[in-house]
């Protein structure tokens, strides 16, 4: 054996301090509503995402109507624009980071690392709240004159702040720009509060290299978003200048419809500089919480210890330190000198590797495995071969000549839809029907579950997969209409009208899923404490949903890693990591 | 074990529709041959790398289903396998960075005997401008732009003065001489996009840009704004011609030169 799984009864350091029980809710508002325990603040986080993922899906819809059936349904190039921003932004901002790591890193590290609660409940709740506030501000530039903004997610200026842009002039921009900052400040509340547990807070025994994989990915996307953030944060406060105050720092001299403006001495290509160091470790503060928590789900339904762990722990890090000096491959034709091509596209290709380790060792995981077809284990090999399809095709946009051909192109579009939308949302799909048992005490209905994975699988593939071909074909992204433009084929009309019917039926089976989410809450069949028999922690509570503080008067020892599943000898195939066996128990 | 047959057909279709498409790019319409070579490359390497891992993954799948009384292996970790996979990846990774390094140094030098257009955008129209005999772009700058000086051009540089301007209508290049396309943008973002080219480059208020093609065969191609410029992209379009030398010459003979435009439009009301 393998020094990973070490002996247990050597590896138990004496408790350093004393236990602290988190504060009690004294009344039926500090229970329910202002709540500090993470796990439900976990909740509200993973509701108030969805509720707004909501929103962005609809939009979705209503931009591949347009695209897909243009003589039925055609929106002003306004509404168009508008649609992109709030879908994009939306699906990346409020929706998959507040659910990774407001919803999952809430629920599941203190849980995975056996605390009672995050070390800083009270800043945990304001955390939710001000996202909470974000997500309004947010909602409300749908309601302002001007509507909201149109600039696409980036939010590039000039054009963000000029009145060619829908909100540029208008309140949208600004509204945009606000809901983002408190987006951050929230946000940097929950994560140093993440990232403080992490390292603080874990139980006697439970070293880092004994943490689960889930917990390793939150923890080092945390690290990453509170060091790419502030970047966005910068900004947009620079932004929200130039466009109140007359600030010219994204702003060169510029004539708008004939018209000279105030400005001049700016930078456009500052700010996606800006825009980009946060940009793109933000694919990774997604990617990572989504590679962690399906490390643990196919070692868990594969009954078999998830394959090279410290390897998996050392791509996790190296994937997220090269993140952070990438981010110019979106940049390639942005009039950037051309050198800085070279340098870009040779790390973006370096971190290729640590990658695709990542992809070998969860198959290996699969080999000679013991592999149930759950819907989380389903889910993951979903996950798999998305997350490979748009990996891979992220080998030709960051190779940086083959990038210009395709740069900006519908390409793009199906690129970072398979690799940072449906493969972290098979995984958080996944997630949930693996952790609900725990969250409710029930199992969400598994032939709802399946008709979810079958349609949101297959089709979603079909939306993706053949868009690639028609910005191979030249389509460029953001373009609400196509024109008649001679070398497209017709046939890209057809083609287009198929990606939409499937964008319907995949959406539609969103909704089933969310009812299912609702109906199992009552209806569902009774899981037990620990349904999957699984070894890390969370699963060791003793009440299922696990009660305010989490444990009983004891903490919980850890003696092992994660993953001790079907150890030859073992009475069961799965070792809890809170079992001392072979070893007895340390004193405490 | 419909899992299994679902992953099959994932690599079985993906390949036949790559196959099969009618969706595929344009045919090309300047030296850039090597970007498309390089992009061929790349989805060989991918292509293999992809159908590998599914199937593989899906012989997995199946053989190590589980079935009553089966049991996992314990392996936590295996160094030789481990370390020969990265070694490979780095290689595959590698074969594709090169060549992909070598066409971009390619693309980032411009010939020396290149000949120079401007590229001038503003929401929503595109215009060019071509030096005159002296071979020169004059000087220009934003603050001298008026209904006048469509693009701003000095009016005291005498380079500027045989420049030829030619404002929201079709740009003609002649085929087979390498061109530098220098790009300005008065007010927003854009992107000078022709798919037959594969070339494209965002045009930058403040800024100057430029890449280099040359045209291989006779035609005319669309432009396409390719950077979200407000709500005109999508109809953000125009026209390159290109044609034999005689016949770009004959055009360029019928252009307005700045000085001609200024004494026109000073004569005026
Ligand atoms: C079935 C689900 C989805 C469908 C049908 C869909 C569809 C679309 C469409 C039609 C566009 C506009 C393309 C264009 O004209 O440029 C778009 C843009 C975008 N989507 Fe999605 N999307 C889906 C899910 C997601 C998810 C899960 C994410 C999360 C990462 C996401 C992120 C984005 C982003 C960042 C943009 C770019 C917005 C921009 O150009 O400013 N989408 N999507
Ligand atoms: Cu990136
Ligand atoms: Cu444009």
């Amino acid at each position: 054996m393998v020094e990973v799984t070490d002996r247990p009864d050597t590896q138990v350091p004496p408790a350093e301090v004393p236990d602290v029980h988190p504060p009690h809710a004294h009344s039926w508002l500090s229970r329910w509503v202002f709540s500090q325990d993470a796990k439900y603040i976990a909740i509200q986080y993973s509701g108030t995402a969805i509720a707004i993922g909501l929103v962005a899906l609809v939009l979705s819809w209503l931009m591949r109507l347009q695209l897909g059936f243009p003589d039925l349904v055609s929106f002003s190039p306004e509404a168009y624009y508008q649609f992109i921003t709030m879908h994009g932004m939306i699906m990346v901002v409020y929706l998959l980071t507040a659910i990774f790591l407001g919803g999952f890193g809430n629920y599941l590290i203190p849980l995975m690392v056996g605390a009672r609660d995050m070390v800083f409940p009270f800043v945990n709740m304001l955390s939710y709240w001000i996202y909470l506030l974000a997500v309004l501000v947010l909602v409300a530039s749908f309601f302002v004159p001007g509507g909201p903004t149109g600039a696409g997610w980036t939010l590039y200026p000039p054009q963000a702040i000029l009145s060619g842009t829908p909100g540029g002039r208008d309140a949208g921009i600004i509204l945009m720009l606000l809901s983002l900052i408190l987006f951050i400040i929230g946000f940097t509340m929950g994560g140093l509060n993440y990232a403080v547990t992490v390292l603080q807070g874990r139980t006697r025994g439970m070293t880092l290299m004994r943490m689960p994989l889930t917990i390793w990915g939150i923890f080092t996307a945390t690290v990453m978003a509170l060091l790419a953030f502030p970047a966005l944060f910068v900004a947009c406060v620079m932004l929200l200048f130039d466009r109140l105050l007359g600030t010219s720092f994204f702003m060169p001299t510029l004539v708008e419809m004939g018209q000279r403006l105030e400005y001049g001495g700016g930078s456009p290509i500052v700010f996606q500089h800006l825009f980009w160091f946060f940009g793109h470790p933000e694919v990774y503060i997604v990617a990572l919480p989504a590679f962690g928590i399906v490390s643990d789900l196919i070692s868990v339904h594969a009954r078999k210890n998830i394959f090279g762990y410290r390897m998996m722990v050392w791509a996790i890090i190296g994937i997220g330190a090269l993140s952070f000096v990438v981010w110019a491959h979106h940049m390639y034709v942005s009039g950037m000198h051309p050198y800085f091509g070279f340098f870009f596209a040779t790390t973006t290709l370096i971190i290729a590797v640590p990658t695709a380790i990542k992809v070998y060792n969860w198959i290996l995981t699969l080999w000679r495995g013991d592999i149930h077809l759950t819907l989380p284990m389903l889910f993951s090999i979903a996950f798999i071969v998305t997350f490979v399809n748009g990996g891979l095709t992220g080998l030709f946009l960051g190779n940086v000549v083959v990038d210009v051909p395709l740069s900006d192109t519908m390409f793009v579009v199906a690129h970072f839809h398979m690799v940072m939308g449906l493969a972290p949302l098979m995984v958080i799909f996944g997630a949930i029907y693996h952790w609900y048992p725990k969250i409710t005490g029930r199992m969400l209905n598994h032939r709802m579950g399946l008709i979810h994975f079958w349609v949101t699988f297959v089709g979603a593939y079909a939306i993706f997969f053949p868009m690639h071909y028609i910005g191979l074909a030249g389509v460029p992204r953001r373009y609400s209409e196509l024109g008649d433009t001679p070398y497209l084929t017709a046939s890209v009309a057809g083609l287009n009208a198929f990606i939409t019917i499937a964008a319907l039926v995949v959406g539609a089976v969103q909704i089933m899923f969310l009812f299912n989410l609702l109906w199992s809450a009552r209806h569902g069949q009774r899981a037990g404490g620990n349904p999957w028999r699984a070894a890390s922690l969370e699963w060791q509570t003793p009440d299922t949903p696990p009660r305010h503080g989490n444990w009983s008067d004891e903490l919980p020892v850890v003696y092992r890693w994660a993953y001790d599943y079907s150890v030859p000898g073992a009475p069961e195939d799965f070792i809890a990591q809170n079992d001392p066996w072979p070893a007895r128990p340390v004193q405490p | 074990m419909v899992v299994v047959v679902a992953l099959v057909s994932v690599v079985v279709g993906s390949v036949l529709f790559h196959l099969l498409s009618p969706w595929w790019w344009p045919p090309i319409a300047s030296n850039w041959g090597y970007i498309d070579a390089t992009l061929i490359i790349t989805f060989w390497i991918t292509g293999i790398v992809f159908a590998t891992v599914v199937l593989f993954m899906a012989y997995c799948v199946w053989r190590f289903r589980h079935r009553p009384g089966r049991t996992a292996e314990f392996d936590p970790e295996n160094r030789r396998l481990e370390t020969g996979l990265t070694v490979v990846t780095a290689l595959g990774v590698a074969a594709m960075l090169a060549p992909g390094l070598i066409v971009w140094k390619h693309f980032v030098t411009v010939p020396d005997d290149a000949a120079t257009v401007e590229v001038f955008a503003q929401q929503w129209s595109w215009s060019f401008r071509m030096p005159g005999a002296d071979g020169r772009l004059g000087t220009a700058d934003l603050r001298l732009l008026d209904s006048g000086n469509p693009l701003g051009l000095n009016p005291y540089d005498r380079f500027a003065q045989d420049d030829v301007i030619v404002e929201a209508a079709d740009l003609h290049l002649p085929v087979g001489r390498p061109v530098k396309m220098v790009l300005r943008s008065v007010d927003v973002l854009h992107d000078f996009y022709v798919p037959e080219f594969r070339a494209k480059m965002d045009l930058v208020p403040g800024m100057v840009t430029y890449f280099w093609f040359t045209p291989t065969r006779t035609g005319e191609f669309e432009i396409l704004c390719a950077e979200l410029c407000g709500i005109g992209h999508a109809v953000m379009r125009g026209y390159v011609q290109i044609q034999e030398e005689a016949d770009f010459q004959a055009w360029l003979q019928g252009q307005q030169t700045f000085a001609q435009l200024r004494e026109s439009s000073s004569a005026g009301p």
